[in-house]
């Protein structure tokens, strides 16, 4: 099966560290196979890069198979760019026709600074988790797993709000640069499992208030978060967040 | 010459771990909080290490490289956990997992630390259920379980298709909870450069710091290294790109021993490789051999059609179709092991059967979708059918997946006796960074098991056993003495990397070392393939330290060095595993040497002679590395070839 291959143009944001002026720097790239990731794309123009004695572009990434939640591209105005339900490094350069233009940007959100061309500081997540994203169990002295029966629908649904990667792309696609979805998604996995109720509306209140401390905005409830997550997570986490938060201020 | 004592304990193999836990020393909770441990890597292993030392009191420092602990590699398992519960009532046991992974290993693995790992599997699950993790449950809502290779039980706990990253959050929420209380300093994209011996014994290590390049010092009364495994070596693997060996590597050439570096394990479902600027090689879960049915065509013709694009995979009719698993290994069929998964599958290709560029084999859910339906094949692996799709642009609910082996994860790592301490005084390795549980083969579904057992349930103990004799150590200045010398080493070797100042990129160089060792150290080894892949990674390592470029600065993050120093790594790493396997007259899991192999072509061990543990000294640049012995006894299981037939 022979598959035409693509020559492209990109328009890569480049940035030296995170005082410096950015801007955006043009190359031309030749010959690149459909099959090949984005990210596979961008290790063509950083070898080409290299090759001519340049600095390569530096982004994040790592597991490649869309689940580290490392990379972070956003791609012709879309965080992970032009396919649905992936991540960067799963998308793949059969969504790009020859001759076209790609314009690649790092996230930009007041949460997440730029530390060097494509990579941004996400530690502001790492924080909200350590304000409240766990059941506060020590190793050990645990009750047998099977000891709480959990409803199926309600495991599954845990699962569903489980399954976010923490990349960001929420906060980075929010016209608010809210963090919502993020926190929502912890929130909701923890509320609806029996292990995570005991605490859940010291949970609530900890972790917006981290989130709100750390310069993220208010949810208006566009919808776009959802629409670019890569895993699919939905809004439906953030009315439960709501709810809970609300429920939290109440007992107050 | 330290000698190997792996510090079994006393009595029978059920109660060699309640004795230790008897007997063992402890620190009082007043003392605890004067002594630092440091915690190199954030998955499983170290996660829940780091976590479960600062819930006890200790001083912790956990480093990653990446900019988050919850990106470790870990976060990418996809099957399950294992765990002898016997919720199934199908007759499972601890010993019964204990005896599966000594057989899974082919008899290559310590029946002690084997024994306890089965023995605390159980306390992981609970721990995790505790911790929210949401594990698949049935409509009674009790936990579900299903089958990986080895088996003939059901103990294997999953989280749909994303097990490693439920299990990881949970061991990284537990972490976030310690950070947030201050008994455990995180330290995120920042690299281990090296470890600080201080009187013979490990007291803190040296890092740089990947965003400014500064490179720091830090003191621990122990270090631990959970920094996972190497099979980076081979350019493509299943790892995560920055996936390394270095922080074992650099320990090695500290004095700690390295062991049984030729056990690979080659995982046999992967998407194959599509062109050669393929960066990496994803895995489809061993789970899906649960349902899925492996085949190649029967005719050679039909293989070539296929590869020409005049025929598909639904064109091949049913009695056209070779099941080889099922044919060669009835009793398992499917769910063999994965050693012996993966070389059926390179026998089939080598003898023309194999599709796409004849390097892949089909796995095909036709059966079960006729069997089960649609929506139930969706709800067990609808994210890995999506994820295959999204790469190879082909829907597997129509045409079967195509698959082939690669390297996936590593065995052989640093030796540690029973208490996962090193050759080192006060250097401790856990998780897939050691080599201690499973011999020659990893079972499906064991990797997250040993991980959370080290973490969660054995280094809190063993650790502290050490820690209560370094009660008058004081905590030592970083910025004179050994500490400072070993930075200034570091530096040394960066300014070194940045002035070769050549002509081939980082990321060049490492692929052909890739095809080294696919070429010579890969599936099927053989006593000239090795001695020439000796040959030429050694001309290689000549050629990086002539002729690599790493543009930029040594002061700034600089992609490039990083990957420069990890590739330097391996490029020795590579030449001890192909020493290993050179030695190593026998085949044995997934280690395949061609000259050892039964009439059927299963691996044959040589037990008389290779029923040891190969622990590796570094004796010195460009010396010959000493090897260590450390013999096998099998005291409560019996050696046998292994059978899945």
């Amino acid at each position: 099966m022979e598959v035409q291959n693509l020559d492209l143009t990109l328009k890569v944001w480049r940035q030296k560290g995170p005082k410096e002026q950015g801007h955006f720097e043009t190359y031309s790239l030749k010959g690149i196979s459909p099959n090949s990731s984005f990210l596979e794309m961008m290790d063509v123009l950083n070898e080409q890069l290299i090759n001519e004695g340049k600095e390569p572009v530096a982004f994040d990434h790592d597991c490649r198979e869309g689940i580290c939640g490392m990379c972070s591209m956003y791609i012709n105005g879309e965080a992970h760019g032009p396919d649905d339900h992936v991540t960067t490094c799963q998308l793949h350069m059969r969504k790009f026709k020859n001759g076209d233009t790609i314009t690649v940007e790092p996230w930009r959100s007041a949460g997440f600074p730029v530390i060097k061309d494509l990579i941004v500081d996400r530690s502001a997540y790492d924080k909200i988790m350590q304000a409240g994203g766990f059941v506060s169990v020590n190793t050990g002295g645990v009750p047998d797993g099977n000891a709480i029966p959990i409803p199926k629908p309600d495991a599954d649904e845990a699962m569903d709000a489980a399954s976010c990667i923490g990349c960001g792309a929420c906060v980075a696609t929010c016209k608010n640069g809210s963090a919502m979805l993020f926190v929502s998604a912890k929130v909701s996995q923890l509320a609806l499992l029996p292990q995570g109720k005991v605490e859940a509306a010291r949970r609530a209140k900890a972790m917006v208030a981290k989130m709100d401390e750390l310069g993220f905005g208010n949810c208006t409830n566009t919808g776009a978060c959802e629409a670019q997550c890569p895993k699919g997570v939905s809004i439906t986490n953030i009315a439960r967040l709501n709810r809970e938060f609300l429920c939290a201020k109440f007992q107050d | 010459m330290a000698t190997l004592d792996s510090k079994i304990p006393e009595g029978h193999l059920f109660e060699k771990w309640s004795n230790y836990k008897a007997h063992q020393k402890l620190v009082n909770p007043a003392n605890k909080r004067k002594l630092d441990v440091i915690v190199v890597g954030s998955g499983l292993a170290g996660a829940s290490a780091a976590a479960s030392l600062g819930e006890l009191g200790f001083n912790v420092k956990c480093f990653c490289y990446q900019d988050s602990p919850r990106r470790a590699h870990s976060i990418a398992a996809q099957g399950g956990i294992n765990a002898a519960k016997n919720y199934q009532n199908d007759g499972d046991s601890v010993y019964r997992l204990f005896y599966d992974t000594i057989k899974g290993g082919d008899y290559r693995a310590r029946e002690a630390n084997v024994y306890r790992l089965a023995e605390v599997s159980n306390n992981i699950i609970d721990q995790c259920v505790a911790q929210g993790v949401p594990f698949a449950r049935d409509y009674g809502g009790l936990l579900a379980n299903r089958s990986f290779g080895g088996a003939q039980v059901s103990r294997t706990f999953y989280a749909k298709g994303q097990t490693g990253q439920q299990l990881l959050l949970g061991a990284y929420s537990a972490l976030s909870r310690q950070i947030g209380k201050g008994t455990v300093k995180m330290y995120t994209r920042t690299e281990m450069m090296d470890i600080v011996i201080v009187d013979g014994k490990c007291r803190g290590i040296v890092t740089r710091n990947l965003i400014t390049g500064e490179i720091e010092a830090h003191f621990g009364h122990a270090v631990i290294l959970a920094t996972g495994g190497y099979g980076n070596v081979f350019f493509l693997s299943t790892n995560a790109m920055g996936s390394n060996g270095s922080a074992a590597w650099k320990a090695y050439k500290k004095g700690a021993y390295f062991a049984n570096p030729c056990y690979v394990q080659i995982h046999p479902t992967c998407i194959p490789v599509h062109g050669e600027f393929q960066s990496k090689l994803t895995l489809m879960s061993e789970s899906l051999r649960n349902d899925g049915r492996i085949w190649a065509p029967k005719k050679e013709e039909d293989a070539q059609a296929i590869r020409e694009g005049k025929k598909k995979a639904s064109d091949i009719p049913e009695e056209d179709r070779d099941f080889y698993l099922e044919r060669r290994y009835p009793a398992f069929g499917n769910l063999v092991p994965r050693d012996v998964a993966s070389r059926a599958a390179k026998e089939r290709c080598d003898h023309g059967f194999g599709v796409e560029n004849g390097g892949a084999v089909f796995l095909d859910f036709k059966y079960a979708i006729e069997r089960l339906g649609k929506d139930v094949v969706e709800a067990r692996y609808g994210n890995l059918f999506q994820m295959y799709e999204k790469i190879t642009n082909d829907n597997p609910y129509e045409t079967p997946m195509k698959i082939y082996p690669a390297i996936h994860y590593t065995m052989g790592g640093i030796w540690v006796d029973y208490e996962l301490q090193t050759t080192i005084p006060g250097l401790f390795a856990a998780g897939e960074a050691n080599f201690s549980d499973h011999g020659a083969n990893r079972l499906g579904a064991s990797a997250l098991m040993q991980g959370l057992a080290d973490g969660y349930f054995v280094i809190p103990y063993t650790v502290q056993n050490y820690l209560a004799d370094e009660l008058h150590t004081p905590r030592m200045d970083t910025n004179s003495g050994e500490f400072a010398k070993v930075k200034a080493d570091v530096q040394a070797h960066i300014d070194e990397l940045m002035n070769i100042k050549g002509t081939e990129s980082v990321d060049s160089i490492h692929k052909r070392l890739g095809h080294i060792m696919w070429e010579h150290v890969g599936m099927g080894r053989t006593k000239e393939g090795l001695q020439e892949g000796i040959k030429q990674i050694q001309e290689l390592r000549a050629e990086f330290w002539k002729n690599v470029r790493i543009p930029g600065n040594a002061n700034e993050l600089n992609v490039e060095l990083e990957k420069a120093n990890r590739v330097a790594d391996f490029l020795e790493l590579g030449e001890l595993i192909a020493r290993d396997a050179l030695h190593r007259e026998e085949s044995c899991g997934g280690h395949f040497r061609e000259e050892y192999q039964t009439e059927e072509g299963e691996a044959l061990r040589q037990d008389d002679k290779f029923a040891y543990v190969g622990a590796w000294e570094y004796k010195g640049k460009d010396v010959e590395p000493e090897l260590h012995k450390e013999e096998l006894k099998f005291e409560f299981v019996e050696l046998k070839q292994r059978n899945y037939k």
